[in-house]
């Protein structure tokens, strides 16, 4: 196997040494931080990126909180408007209902009175006619004259016993 | 010297720059080439692709974010914020494996991770890394990790010689495995590549099929192998700097 011929062992380990050397600085001096530099600067960037995204959707939450705030108070306050003008609706009802009821009352009640008048000059004209109808028929009947004094006298007391 | 068709053939260092420096074989060789190649692909890759810097990375971008943040959380997961300065060295040898072994799979290229030698050096430096780390951080009491907790003393008598040994085969286990996934890949890639020419027009079909499939397969294990290399490390790592056991 040529590979363990030791007559190429110097010159292998002594340029594998050279090369290995000057890899090892070219690597830790210029490649690494080549690349370690370009990657750093993007986890930055993401990470202040990041940041500004969240304080974005925190603003946005606040904004939005806000504007609910807004909206509850506007329907607290539109509420308030609507039951007050409902209250003020049913009071004003209430107060024409009243008035209708007591006008209705008062023209019950005059009716009531000028139909109990009517009654009572219905009655006393029954009286009357009553006290003619028996004057008139005793007369026919008997042929007296009954004074109209008796004849009163005489429903007053027919009408007594009927009641 | 095996010929020019053998399987083994793909695996001969030769110099291409004869050097020589107070005695010692220095030559630039094919295997010296393509470690070169394979540092410049590297660098190119991870500046030319950053060189936008851009927000929204591109394909090329992409690709070298994602080799920095696999090697950044292999070393998260597996040894813990303390293993961030091991960082850019997990990150090289990672590197450094995958495009060798990449490299490799590109035709009349040469395989630097096929070398034992080569992979030996790599585990080794892990290997004595770690137990340098884990001893300047625990002092003696790293000893400590040779001895499981919670055991009967006299299974400790068999258990420490049997801790010592696994501890010291660590660097032979991460070379060889690297070494012999890559051996065996490329041999039998090349031993089908010469059944394919062997065969002929009407039979050759088969193994040239079997090649394609195979080469899928070596992509995967290029990958994996680096993978493992990487894991291992950082798994020897955290072992040298928590002791868990």
């Amino acid at each position: 196997m040529p590979q363990l011929n030791i007559a190429d062992f110097p010159p292998q380990l002594v340029w594998l040494a050279i090369t290995f050397v000057v890899l090892y600085f070219l690597m830790a001096k210029v490649a690494i931080p080549g690349i370690s530099d370009v990657l750093e600067s993007r986890q930055n960037r993401i990470t202040s990126d990041l940041e500004e995204a969240k304080r974005l959707s925190e603003d946005a939450d606040k904004a939005k909180a806000d504007y609910e705030e807004a909206l509850a108070e506007a329907r607290a306050k539109a509420h308030g408007i609507v039951s007050e003008l409902k209250a003020s609706i049913a009071k004003e009802q209430d107060a024409s209902k009243a008035e209708l009821d007591a006008k209705l009352a008062k023209r019950a009640q005059a009716a009531e009175t000028s139909i109990r008048a009517a009654k009572e000059t219905a009655l006393s004209h029954v009286r009357e006619i009553a006290a003619d109808t028996a004057k008139s028929a005793v007369a026919k009947l008997v042929a007296i004259d009954v004074s109209d004094k008796d004849v009163e006298a005489a429903v007053a007391s027919s009408m007594k016993g009927d009641a | 010297m095996a010929s020019e068709h053998s399987p083994l053939a793909q695996f001969e260092i030769k110099r291409l720059v004869e050097m020589n420096v107070g005695g010692l074989d220095v030559s630039f060789t094919n295997a010296s080439l393509f470690m070169v190649i394979a540092i410049a692909a590297i660098t190119l890759f991870l500046t030319w692709s950053m060189r936008g810097r851009a927000m929204v990375p591109g394909r090329m971008q992409s690709m070298a974010e994602i080799s920095y943040e696999f090697i950044a959380n292999m070393i998260k997961d597996n040894v813990g914020s303390d293993g961030r300065k091991y960082f850019p060295f997990i990150f090289t040898l990672f590197m450094f494996v995958l495009f060798c072994n990449l490299l490799g799979m590109i035709p009349y290229t040469f395989t630097v991770t096929s070398q034992i030698i080569v992979t030996f050096a790599l585990a080794a430096l892990v290997f004595i890394g770690v137990t340098l780390i884990g001893i300047f951080k625990h002092g003696f009491k790293f000893l400590t990790f040779f001895v499981p907790s919670g055991v009967p003393v006299v299974l400790l008598v068999i258990l420490v010689p049997i801790e010592i040994i696994s501890y010291f085969v660590r660097p032979i286990s991460l070379s060889v495995r690297l070494f012999a996934n890559m051996l065996a890949g490329h041999t039998l890639l090349k031993v089908f590549g010469g059944f394919v020419v062997s065969l002929g027009i009407y039979l050759g079909w088969l193994p040239l099929g079997f090649i394609v499939v195979l080469t899928g397969l070596e992509f995967l294990v290029a990958f994996l192998q680096a993978y493992v290399f990487a894991i291992l490390s950082c798994l020897y790592l955290n072992d040298a700097l928590h002791l868990h056991h």
